[in-house]
């Protein structure tokens, strides 16, 4: 998902959990880099080199020195994987409660907190003049506070979606009779863009989630007069 | 933290039986626990509003009106 021009990679991370995730892209990727042009040189010289030894049937040391060293790199690699995934679902207070239901085509949000702010959440045509970003604006948006921890609960109302704000780090399956929750914490103000992630029917691509962090005065605001 | 924070109404806090992501049972547990507390209770009994205020909290509107429902016409699939 592209919501700025020509980025490659991760989006920009907002969230104290895609700070961790960023991290633990950018680590594995240095050490497969590693892998991969330390075994692609082996592979080039063994194929280029002339000389060969036709009594060669066993050497012990190298075998324990190629098994004994991926070990350790797999470890270094499995212990900051672990760690995020243990920070990624630590329970906290959470300060508000907001429910995300999946419908085909389209998310709608309860803020049940407060009396009866649930609405809808569509998708805007292209040829809307609030449409900025393609495919990945709605007529109403999420609203959070930011620098505030949230329950965000995902269920769906029909068949699988999955809702995924990917610069907030987060993703999960929106399962018809099940509640999912995860922790929310944004880092910034700011609106983020995602979509949903579960193949769930025709109009799939197009029921995207906009969500807008507001500083807490603002959002109480905005709450109080939508409630 | 910021003033403004103390302004949020009440929402349902962490509860140690519910440590998981899958928090389906918090939800229907409460409206379960609500309508038997005001049942041992008497309806005015105030301390069972805790529960109504943490389903309320939790569980999609749309699960909540169909079980309103099914408690209606006593079709509700839980014993209350
Ligand atoms: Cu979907």
């Amino acid at each position: 998902m592209v919501p700025t021009w020509s980025s490659f990679g991760l989006q920009n991370s907002a969230s104290p959990s895609m700070e961790q995730l960023t991290f633990f892209h950018d680590f594995t990727m240095v050490v497969i880099t590693l892998i991969t042009v330390t075994v692609g040189l082996n592979m080039f010289l063994i194929c280029s080199c002339l000389l060969t030894n036709r009594l060669l049937l066993q050497e012990q040391v190298v075998e324990i020195v190629w098994t004994v060293i991926p070990v350790f790199i797999l470890l270094s690699i499995a212990l900051p994987s672990l760690k995020a995934l243990y920070l990624l679902d630590d329970p906290f207070t959470p300060s508000l409660t907001i429910k995300a239901v999946g419908h085909q085509w389209y998310w709608s949000y309860e803020y049940s907190d407060f009396p009866g702010i649930e609405f809808d959440s569509y998708m805007l045509p292209e040829s809307d003049s609030l449409s900025i970003a393609r495919l990945l604006e709605t007529d109403n948006s999420l609203i959070v506070p930011s620098f505030s921890q949230i329950r965000v609960l995902i269920t769906g109302s029909d068949v699988i979606h999955s809702w995924a704000v990917p610069s907030l780090g987060v993703k999960a399956d929106a399962v018809p009779g099940r509640l999912n929750q995860v922790m929310l914490y944004v880092n910034r103000s700011g609106v983020f863009y995602g979509q949903c992630s579960e193949i769930c029917g025709a109009n799939h691509s197009f029921m995207p989630i906009k969500l807008e962090a507001v500083p807490m005065a603002y959002f109480i605001k905005w709450a109080l007069k939508s409630s | 933290m910021s003033s403004a924070e103390s302004q949020l109404p009440w929402t349902a806090p962490f509860d140690a039986r519910y440590p998981n992501m899958n928090q389906t049972k918090h939800c229907y547990k409460s409206y379960i626990d609500f309508h038997r507390c005001q049942k041992l209770r008497g309806e005015d009994y105030e301390p069972c509003q805790y529960f109504k205020k943490t389903y309320t909290s939790l569980c999609p509107n749309e699960w909540v009106s169909k079980w309103d429902t099914q408690r209606a016409e006593g079709t509700y699939p839980c014993k209350i």
